[in-house]
């Protein structure tokens, strides 16, 4: 609270980028928490949330006659330009949400103060949502090949690996501390994935410390025991995803990659993915030619092209499909490492799972997936997502590429996922903005100091209680797109510039109608009709079962006895729940079914609205019942004439 | 006359056939599986039929060929067949004489200048014709539609015998107030004889866009007073409207010193004159040529890609002519003004415009029926040069003749449309690419000829089958008919930012990768649409059944 100097600004004008006629005037406050602008147009009282966590830079510009602007960049890809009357109030709300927006101690983060009203227990049972132990037996780990390794219980072997490792069975104590003294930052050879169809396995590593000539025959042993833990297999691959310039240079510095003569049976290959610095450039590049304002087709192409950001996606995907042949199709297994074997790898190994293994493209599969590569193995979330004020050049969007990379993979097999787009972006604003503890730290070990799991929430029972909003309806898991490895191609025409993501906030740019909300809401009507064929079915039973027995009963008896009728009442009455046969023929089929049970329904609806903070007004403002498509469309430029037309006539 | 047609299209044909057929052909296509058969040559088909069950594997139309190539390695010879709708494939002919007699008798017949040639004048259907479709958009019956909603406009005759414009068809409906003899005086001073006439009238404030030629002002600034008259007849009093001229001031500048011009403020004080820029047809060719040459490219660079793309400028003309088409329905719907379209001769870009803007402002285009309208009124009718803009496409060799994507990148920009607005459509992709295919190649008479005068020349309702015909059938349509449809009457506003418009992968990529996945997305979702409307069918008549037992039910219990 002391770092706010101005609660409260009124006269405040938010800028729309696209059509500026479209402005909206209003008051903005500050709280400990969210930036709110409350726009004061009378009637309407439309807000937009920002979480000081999520913005990435507060911009002053040069004061105007109209007033001090304010340009504020997110981590969620969301721009908003404020005019502020005064220039010192400007002057103060910059100051104070510089302060707010750049924490200096993981305390002041946002999911230490969220408390949303959720009690104690079903609080600490979020975090039980997913097992990393679970998904390992459901690969088919421990067995006689890979064995649960306690060596790093206590963090001492690599304090950025998580406590539980699987390592091949004949990896001896000795052996596994001996190779974690020959990798960066202690991180030795370990299982990611194992397929057990074929005992093919990906593991993951940081680079070795060979320098020019040194060797460590524990190292060599680690790898040997990988391989030997694929029995049918006389070789495997080490896959150094860095340029080959990039692993050169390391040796210098005592560091490198393997001497395909020192370990046996081994086969070599770099896959030339950039470091984090390029991808950070890149990815401001990108942002800068979405942000234009009317840009021409050209400025647009050729920013996109001179950014290089499609381009290193592709490079991940490439090295994803690499390593998903060489497990699926050769059944031989690959170590993976880059450097410090927690950006780059984290990529591939991710990558491959999703086109080998059919579950880590399900709703839970891929929540388990990026709990298992990229929060327990360490990725580190804090530096390269900026949660805290710190080194910028540690800064970098490592993980917005592997969930691009996912988008680009539903974009070929549109059935093949059970999540749509709308998880990953869910995903990668909670990501950023801190309001779960999930991706605080840098890993395990951080995590548990801070206390992550006693005092915050967990955003993968957020996304769990509201999988119905995040369900593909295309998703079959029958479907014959669903089985097995994915072979996507590659060709550049394939990649596309993910607008969903880059331009989300820009509402203009999207369809206008969502063919998948569509669908969505033609299943959720067929499962009402599914009820209600059931229902009428039981109700048209009843009626002529009791027919029949009241034919029967004229015909043989004329004689109506008070307690046969009561008889065949008390029939009618047991067998039927409810009288709901009045409302079934009333009502219309798409009233909004019944939720199973109101535990289910309060924490959902309670989660929704602290959603709703977070990823402020904008679908509030711009109306998210016009993108709807179940209605008629174009609802919002019907209402406001200047939307989209501002862009015809400057063009 | 069909029959004497026919006997001399044979002979005509036979000399150019040098080997008529050929055993052992080995054909590849991109994302099938090879195909050893017997190559025919007919007249206007080349087929390669598998020797093993006899079933064709490939019937291509000459006239869907765009360019062929020889390859010989040892005596065994390739032709690379490039199509019109973007195929390549592949031939591997046994023989070098064979190979070469099948190239040079393909290339002569893929290329004969003589429309009455053409296959749609040999073509007999196969289908019964439920609706005759030559009939089916008459000039009369659509001003009737227009009668219903204003009296302010005529259907003129003046043009009966294409004389005043051949372009034209015989039937243009213009401002009641104005006669005919104006109305050749304007054609005198409108390019090609192009006066202004009726494109579309909104229902909605009775705002109207016109369509014409370039006025012929010329270098000394001519002007006619009739001209201004006409148009100005189109004004409600006290108001102004726009001449949306899509050519760059300079370029309309520039065109005065070849007679033509554009409306001066002074001599038209009621219009406001805004310039766009759509590309004249070579520049739209060599986009189109740049655009096809990056999707096959191999290289598989990612830069590469990006800066072909741009290169091709493709995406750009997209952006252009939405953006033109957005501004005039614009000025109709939201300033309440009519406006009037006109480039060089008014039969390309001006027809992109037009037509597109109808696409935005009128739910009726939306329609199958509509859009068929749409191409009928604002292409065929209107006098856009089929034949010469559709005679080559993105593989030929020969540059800058009259050759030019005009129709496909009207297409493009309808799904561009369609893609924002999904469910607006009563059709879907499939229909647009299918009008792409016969646009270029046809067993059709609908797409040839040029010009209204051109065509009535040709008899083509006499002597051609129209493709509303075939379209028109229960099974065609529903082949067509998008499941997501639901009728929405209002104004659909596209965004024509470049994150908004993305590259038509069913043209442009159709044959460079396999779109099995996409399909197989598409059936599931007719899936979930069709089951639904099957529970649905099933409750009502549950629903029916329940209530008529719970009716005669009080009947029994009164003996």
């Amino acid at each position: 609270m002391e770092h706010i100097r101005l609660p409260k600004v009124e006269n405040v004008k938010l800028v729309d980028r696209v059509s500026p006629r479209r402005s909206r005037v209003g008051t903005l406050y500050l709280t400990a928490t969210h930036s709110i602008f409350v726009e004061s147009e009378a009637g309407v009282r439309n807000e937009t949330w920002v979480l000081h966590s999520l913005v990435c830079s507060v911009e002053k510009q040069a004061a105007a006659a109209s007033g001090c602007s304010l340009l504020i960049h997110c981590k969620n890809f969301q721009v908003l330009h404020f005019v502020i009357p005064r220039e010192r109030e400007c002057h103060d709300v910059h100051l104070s949400l510089q302060r707010l927006s750049q924490p200096e101690s993981y305390v002041e983060l946002y999911c230490f103060s969220y408390k949303p009203n959720v009690g104690e227990v079903e609080r600490r049972q979020e975090w039980d949502l997913l097992d990393l132990k679970a998904d390992y037996s459901r690969m088919g780990v421990p067995n006689s090949l890979w064995k649960l390794s306690p060596i790093n219980r206590h963090y001492k072997v690599s304090d950025t690996y998580p406590a539980d490792l699987f390592v091949p069975e004949s990896a001896a104590p000795p052996v596994i501390v001996g190779s974690s003294k020959f990798r960066s930052r202690g991180r030795f050879p370990t299982l990611s994935y194992y397929s057990k169809d074929n005992h093919a396995a990906i593991c993951r590593s940081s680079q070795p410390l060979s320098g020019f000539s040194a060797r460590c025959l524990e190292d060599e042993q680690m790898l040997e025991a990988i391989l030997r833990s694929n029995p049918r297999s006389d070789f495997m691959y080490v896959v150094d995803t860095r340029p080959k310039l990039n692993a050169i240079a390391n040796r210098a510095a005592g560091k490198g990659y393997e001497n395909e003569d020192n370990y046996s049976n081994i086969k070599f290959q770099f896959i030339g993915i950039e470091n984090i610095h390029v991808m950070r450039n890149s990815q401001q590049k990108m942002l800068e030619v979405c942000e234009l304002r009317s840009p021409s087709m050209s400025d647009f192409l050729e920013g996109l092209e001179s950014s290089g950001w499609l381009k290193h996606i592709k490079a991940v995907l490439d090295a994803g499909i690499f390593i998903a042949k060489a497990v699926a199709e050769e059944a031989v297994s690959v170590l993976v490492h880059c450097s410090d074997g927690w950006d780059r790898t984290a990529q591939v190994c991710s990558v491959a799972c999703v086109l080998l293994d059919p579950y880590y493209r399900t709703l839970r599969g891929l929540m388990v997936l990026i709990e298992r590569d990229w929060v327990s193995f360490g990725h580190k979330f804090s530096h390269r997502c900026n949660h805290l004020v710190g080194d910028p050049k540690e800064v970098s969007p490592i993980i917005d590429q592997f969930l691009e990379c996912v988008w680009q993979l539903m974009e070929q097999f549109p059935c093949a996922f059970e999540f749509n787009e709308r998880f990953l972006i869910a995903i990668h604003g909670h990501i950023y903005s801190c309001q779960y503890g999930n991706f605080i730290g840098n890993n395990q070990r951080e995590r548990i100091e801070l206390g992550v799991r006693e005092r915050t929430h967990s955003l993968w029972s957020y996304l769990w209680m509201n999988r119905a909003d995040f369900i593909n309806p295309l998703y079959r898991p029958d479907h014959s797109q669903t089985q097995g490895l994915l072979r996507p191609s590659t060709a550049p025409y394939c990649f596309k510039f993910w607008r969903g993501l880059y331009n989300h906030f820009d509402r203009g740019m999207h369809p206008r109608q969502s063919v998948e909300d569509y669908l969505q809401a033609i299943q959720e009507e067929t499962q009402q009709l599914h009820d209600q064929l059931a229902s009428h079915k039981q109700k048209i039973g009843k009626l002529e079962q009791e027919q029949v027995w009241r034919v029967t009963q004229k015909t043989t008896t004329l004689d109506k006895s008070p307690t046969a009728w009561a008889l065949g009442n008390d029939l009618t009455v047991a067998n039927t729940p409810q009288d709901y046969t009045g409302d079934f023929i009333s009502s219309s089929p798409c009233q909004p079914k019944a939720p199973e049970s109101s535990l289910i329904l309060l924490p959902h609806d309670l989660n929704q609205k602290s959603e709703a903070n977070l990823s402020n007004g904008s679908d509030q403002e711009s109306g998210i019942a016009d993108l709807s498509c179940r209605s008629p469309l174009s609802e919002d430029s019907t209402r406001d004439p200047d939307s989209d037309e501002a862009a015809y006539s400057a063009a | 006359m069909n029959i004497k047609l026919i006997k001399y299209g044979v002979m005509e044909f036979a000399e150019l056939i040098k080997t008529p057929r050929v055993d052992g052909v080995v054909l590849h296509r991109p994302f099938l599986p090879t195909v050893e058969g017997t190559l025919c040559l007919t007249g206007h088909h080349l087929i390669l039929s598998s020797r093993q069950d006899n079933t064709e594997e490939l019937w291509l139309l000459h006239s869907n060929i765009d360019s062929i190539e020889k390859r010989f390695v040892g005596s065994l010879g390739s032709i690379i067949v490039k199509c019109k709708d973007l195929r390549v494939i592949q031939l591997d002919i046994p023989g070098m004489e064979e190979c070469l007699n099948i190239s040079s008798s393909v290339e002569a017949l893929s290329t004969l200048d003589s429309v009455s040639l053409m296959y749609p004048f040999f073509y007999r259907p196969m289908f019964e014709v439920i609706e005759d479709g030559w009939n089916s958009f008459l000039p009369e019956e659509v001003f009737k539609d227009l009668e219903s909603m204003t009296d302010e406009w005529r259907l003129s005759e003046v043009n009966k015998d294409f004389s005043v414009c051949p372009s034209y068809p015989p039937l243009v409906a213009v401002p009641k107030d104005v006669d005919d003899d104006t109305l050749r005086k304007v054609a005198s001073f409108r390019h090609s004889g192009r006066f202004p006439v009726l494109s579309y009238y909104h229902k909605k404030n009775g705002m109207v866009m016109m369509r014409a030629g370039q006025p012929l002002t010329g270098t000394n600034g001519r002007r006619c007073k009739e001209d201004e008259k006409l148009i100005n007849a189109t004004l409600r009093p006290g108001k102004r409207g726009y001449i949306i001229d899509t050519r760059t001031i300079n370029v309309a500048q520039q065109a005065k010193a070849r007679g033509g011009g554009f409306e001066s403020e002074a001599n038209y004080p009621q219009w406001r004159r805004i310039h766009k820029t759509i590309e004249r047809a070579n520049v739209l060719q060599e986009g189109l040529i740049k655009l096809v040459e990056a999707c096959n490219d191999q290289s598989h660079s990612m830069d590469r890609w990006l800066s072909k793309l741009e290169a091709s400028n493709w995406q750009t003309h997209v952006k252009e002519i939405l953006t033109t088409a957005c501004l005039a329905a614009q000025c109709i719907d939201r300033e309440g003004a009519s406006v009037l379209v006109h480039g060089t001769e008014g039969t390309d870009s001006t027809l992109q415009v037009t037509s597109l803007a109808q696409i935005i402002l009128d739910p009726a285009c939306r329609t199958i029926r509509g859009f068929q309208g749409l191409v009928e009124r604002e292409w065929l009718q209107a006098g856009h040069p089929f034949q010469q803009r559709c005679a080559q496409s993105a593989f030929s060799n020969n540059k800058s003749r009259q050759e030019a994507p005009v129709f496909l990148l009207f297409l493009d920009c309808v799904w561009q449309i369609l893609r924002q607005f999904p469910c607006s459509f009563e059709f879907s992709e499939s229909f647009l690419v299918l009008l792409f295919e016969h646009a270029y190649a046809s067993q059709f008479g609908t797409f040839l000829g040029n010009g209204a005068a051109g065509r009535a020349k040709l008899s083509l309702p006499e002597k051609t089958v129209s493709l509303w015909s075939w379209v028109n059938r229960p099974q065609e349509l529903e082949r067509l008919t998008n499941p997501l449809y639901e009728a929405n009457s209002l104004v659909i506003w596209p965004s024509v930012a470049p994150q908004s418009l993305l590259l038509w992968e069913g043209v442009f990529l159709r044959w460079n990768r396999s779109s099995k996945c996409l399909d197989e997305a598409y059936e599931e979702m007719v899936h979930i649409i069709e089951y639904n409307k099957e529970l649905q069918n099933k409750v009502n008549s549950l629903r029916r059944q329940l209530a008529q037992l719970e009716t005669e039910d009080p009947l029994l219990q009164t003996p």
